[in-house]
């Protein structure tokens, strides 16, 4: 009994992928038609489901398969070509036998399936153009000898080129092609196998004809100049066999492998897990022991745990084809219902990613593809009439980068429009109009993976089923990636996936907050910045309460871990801090810890649920000393404490910064002595001047020069605030002019001419000041020009003059206050 | 008859059946877990597992322990998760015949009420048993 079961079950996993491979190979065909390769290749699928189903007495997958089958003799013997409406049944009879399966998965028979409209459409096709009596011989043999025609093509295979072995044994190291031969084995090994043998024998029987296989095959180069013909068959034989052939060495590459329950890799992995568990502890043992064979057996254990951690790993890794191949069905069935004609282009397919996440992937995916051929392609006559051709296409790329893998869905279609989505947003009142007006067109179309978001006109069957893009965000999120999207009007749309390659074992920073240790993945992390917060200048600074940074000239939120947490412990001010700047989504923001520590590869354990709905933390880790530390989840602490508010709020105060720019101009920056600096309003800085320090005189107790024939009263600004300026022979003066009266302020370099925002002044402030910010990383003093200049010249001011230049100067010194 | 791992907290005598008990020991060192509920403990690394504590206190209306006070943990088993108990002292393995398990009396706080499954009145004291779901519930 069990031995049947393991039979059908086998029969079902290998129908399965031969149904999947028979999608894409029938709308392959209808594409190209003529294609022997791929009409081979259908017809041998169809032909082996047959074959095996009347041999377990499944009698209605035999039926169908069988009218399917005669379908597809025409089809190869040329009698009938490739069409819509052949396509059409030929895949109604794919998912009439694949329900069959199903019935016979889920119930161990046949069940109730009707097979009969997909028998009936399929003889009516079959039975039309072309006469029935012509192909019944042809079908018959086909049909009847399931097993003995195929068993002569590869009995007597190795059987002909067995004289030539000796010289094989010659050649043997140069022979190229062995693993062509061995794929051609274990295709016979395989077709022998699924009507009379269990699955385990298949491994058998590979490893076994392998190095027969290679000696049989290696006279084949060998053979090439000579007319030697036995080798050399395949494409000689009767057209019949030939292409079976043919395809067999296509796909033989999947029988060289063996079928592993998941079970057996997940617990490996686990395993796996806890070895790199120990390893951390050992690591950390050895380098605190100082010992040096121990430390060399730690580092030899550490590059054996991580090449096994790596060969689990791939273990459980799948080309992104397997998903991708239900695709081109996808889109057809689509196409053909929207009335669209899109082409189909896949890049990358054998990119590979951990089983798991390919199987989270697979729905976002398919409702990605389903989106763009629905909404993001246009009807052809639309495109037509905006100078595209007719056929849209949708492009598939996936591709390894950093440690992620990337996987693009990109259509060249109408694009988004952000307006539109903007105006929608509004409508569906999940955003006020203030809110969509301050958004650029890149944060507008992120509003696409608002929950309740749907930008077709109408609910239609295909895309709007209720799953928008909000949920496709979350499945991405859930497995720790991401999703973004970029759109170009009339040019088209991309989506592109980052999707971690596993997600069992990831590094980590390790990052104490509050006295307490919490992982956060390497994935989200940018870049760390430490902080003195010991100086009162650390960068940090507020927008209204919340806290922000500047970082290479853009202001970064801020969001204290210690705060996101509530543990903030009060009077902990002042301490130093690190500044780990985190993306997230589309957000970028520097996340405030204690400390960072190390940085690790956690193995991640799921957390209980009721601590997963806290909301903060994705899982739990063993440290390298035992330690049991929190995995941050950064995605919801982002969306947890930058709430769409607190970044308006940023926005709001970058755009006045600019806005304040614009009115400020530039600003002189020198030195004064003693490290200072001060910054001037260069607008009403009439010149500089260098003048020599014996050319000063003293008038009535003041420091003058002569200067282009009048008196330039002068104003020693290191004097002024506080400090000593190098002694020189020569001064350097920034001269103010108003009217006809100048002052000189003297300073001892001039720095640079920076643009200053007056948003972000501090109100830090001395005698002579009007407050302090910060210009090219380095504090700079705001200098208080009217009073310096009074200084020099008390009545400069009161001269009255009827085009004051110092009227907006007022205004924007004061603005700092 | 029923068998129940029994153990105190604060004197009081508490009981969980048998057959959901992994193990008892010595508490470990926990990490806290900010912004959970009141009874989560924090999590321990049990030989490698990581498992939530649950401290049964301020579900029975007690004040924290001390710190630095040495508690013991009950290692319970819910659903497929593990979960430890934080008690004060384990006791002994009790068997309770059918006869002295007595429903809870009525007169029981309603918020504790689903946390004791039934009252059993034992030579010398009364064992309170726990629901071990409810109690790891948190």
């Amino acid at each position: 009994m069990e031995e049947i079961d393991d039979i059908v079950r086998e029969f079902l996993v290998e129908s399965y992928e031969n149904l999947d491979q028979l999608d894409r190979d029938l709308v392959a065909l209808e594409v190209t038609p003529g294609s022997r390769d791929l009409l081979s290749s259908v017809f041998r699928t169809i032909h082996t489901i047959k074959g095996t189903s009347g041999f377990l007495a499944f009698g209605r997958l035999e039926r169908v398969a069988h009218v399917g089958e005669n379908l597809l003799v025409d089809l190869r013997d040329g009698r009938r070509s490739m069409d819509q409406p052949t396509t059409d049944a030929l895949l109604l009879m794919v998912d009439t036998v694949r329900d069959v399966l199903g019935s016979i998965e889920r119930t161990g028979g046949e069940g109730d399936v009707d097979v009969d409209p997909a028998v009936a459409a399929i003889t009516r096709l079959h039975d039309e153009p072309v006469g029935a009596p012509s192909d019944e011989p042809v079908a018959e043999p086909a049909a009847a000898g399931t097993v003995p025609s195929d068993e002569p093509v590869p009995s007597d295979e190795p059987a002909d080129p067995a004289p030539a072995a000796p010289p094989a044994d010659e050649v043997a190291p140069t022979a190229p092609a062995p693993g062509r031969k061995a794929a051609i084995r274990p295709r016979s090994a395989a077709k022998k196998k699924s009507a009379d043998e269990p699955a385990v024998a298949e491994v058998t029987d590979v490893a076994t004809d392998l190095p027969a296989a290679e000696a049989v095959e290696a006279p084949e180069p060998a053979h090439e100049p000579t007319p030697a013909p036995a080798p050399v068959v395949p494409t000689q034989r009767v057209p019949e066999v030939a292409p079976l052939e043919d395809t067999g060495t296509l796909r033989g590459a999947a029988d060289s492998s063996i079928r592993v329950g998941v079970d057996l890799l997940d617990q490996l992995m686990r395993q796996v897990g806890e070895l790199v568990l120990a390893r951390n502890r050992i690591s950390r043992l050895a380098s605190a022991a100082e010992d040096v064979d121990l430390a060399r057996s730690a580092q030899q254990l550490n590059l054996i745990a991580s090449e096994l951690q790596e060969g689990v790993m791939r273990t459980r890794m799948q080309p992104i084809d397997h998903v991708w191949s239900k695709m081109p069905r996808v889109v057809r069935d689509l196409a053909a219902l929207c009335g669209r004609e899109v082409r189909l282009e896949m890049q990358g397919g054998d990119t590979e990613l951990d089983r798991g996440l390919l199987e989270a992937v697979k729905d976002p995916l398919t409702h990605l593809v389903r989106n763009a051929v629905d909404h993001g392609i246009e009807p052809p006559q639309d495109r037509v009439a905006a100078g595209k051709p007719a056929q849209g296409v949708l492009e598939l790329r996936a591709s390894h980068a950093g440690g992620q893998v990337s996987v693009e869905v990109r259509d060249d279609g109408r694009g988004i429009d952000p307006e539109i989505v903007g105006a929608k947003a509004v409508a569906k009142g999940l955003r006020t109009a203030d809110q969509v007006a301050a958004m650029s067109p890149g944060e507008l179309l992120q509003l696409l993976f608002l929950p309740g978001f749907s930008t077709a006109e109408t609910v239609t069957n295909v895309s709007g089923r209720g799953v928008g893009m909000d949920v496709v965000r979350t499945r991405i999120e859930a497995i720790g990636g991401t999703v973004d999207v970029e759109s170009t009007v009339g040019v088209g749309t991309v989506w592109r996936l980052r999707i971690p390659l596993t997600l069992a074992i990831m590094p980590s920073l390790t990052v104490e907050c509050a006295g307490d240790l919490y992982a956060l993945p390497q994935v989200h992390v940018v870049e760390l910045v430490a902080l003195d917060t010991q100086r009162p200048d650390s960068g940090i600074e507020y927008v209204h309460a919340a806290p922000v940074y500047r970082l290479r000239g853009e202001l970064l939120p801020l969001v204290s871990l210690a705060g996101v947490l509530g543990v903030d412990e009060p009077g902990r001010d002042g301490r130093s801090a690190v500044i780990a700047v985190v993306q997230s989504d589309q957000h970028r923001f520097g996340m405030l810890v204690d400390r960072v520590l190390t940085t690790e590869e956690i193995v991640v354990t799921p957390l209980a649920a009721r601590l997963k709905s806290i909301g903060v933390y994705s899982g739990a880790t063993v440290l390298g000393d035992g330690r049991v530390a929190l995995i941050l989840d950064v995605q919801a602490i982002a969306r947890r404490a930058i709430s769409r508010e607190s970044e308006l709020a940023a926005r709001t105060a970058q755009q006045e910064a600019a806005a304040a720019r614009t009115e400020v101009e530039q600003v002189l920056v020198a030195g004064i002595g003693g490290g200072r600096r001060v910054a001037m309003p260069l607008a009403s800085v009439a010149r500089l001047e260098h003048v020599r320090s014996e050319q000063v005189e003293l008038v009535g107790g003041r420091e003058v020069v002569q200067y282009r024939g009048t008196i330039l009263p002068l104003a020693r600004l290191d004097r002024l605030l506080g400090t000593y300026a190098r002694e020189s022979d020569e001064l350097l003066l920034v001269v103010y002019t108003r009217g006809t009266r100048s002052v000189g302020l003297v300073v001892e370099e001039i720095v640079d001419i920076v643009e200053d925002e007056v948003g972000r002044h501090s109100t830090i402030d001395d005698a002579g000041l009007t407050g302090s910010t910060v210009l090219g990383d380095k504090v700079t003093e705001l200098l208080d020009v009217r009073s310096a200049i009074v200084a020099a010249d008390r009545d400069f001011y009161s001269d009255p003059l009827a085009d004051d230049v110092f009227a907006g100067l007022d205004e924007l010194v004061g603005a700092g206050r | 008859m029923s068998s129940f791992v029994t153990f105190t907290i604060e004197d009081r005598l508490y009981g969980v059946d048998v057959q959901r008990v992994q193990e008892a020991l010595r508490a470990h060192a926990r990490t806290r877990v900010p912004l959970s509920s009141e009874g989560v403990a924090g999590l321990v690394n049990l030989r490698g597992q990581v498992v939530l504590t649950v401290d049964l206190r301020p579900r029975l209306g007690l004040t924290p322990v001390a710190d630095g006070t040495e508690q013991m943990m009950v290692v319970v088993r819910v659903g497929g998760e593990t979960v430890s108990l934080l008690v004060d002292e384990i006791g002994d393995v009790v068997d309770v015949e059918p006869e002295s398990v007595e429903a809870p009396p009525d007169t029981l706080d309603p918020a504790i009420r689903p946390l004791i499954r039934s009252a059993c009145t034992l030579a010398d004291r009364l064992l309170l048993v726990l629901d071990v779901d409810e109690a790891a519930a948190a």
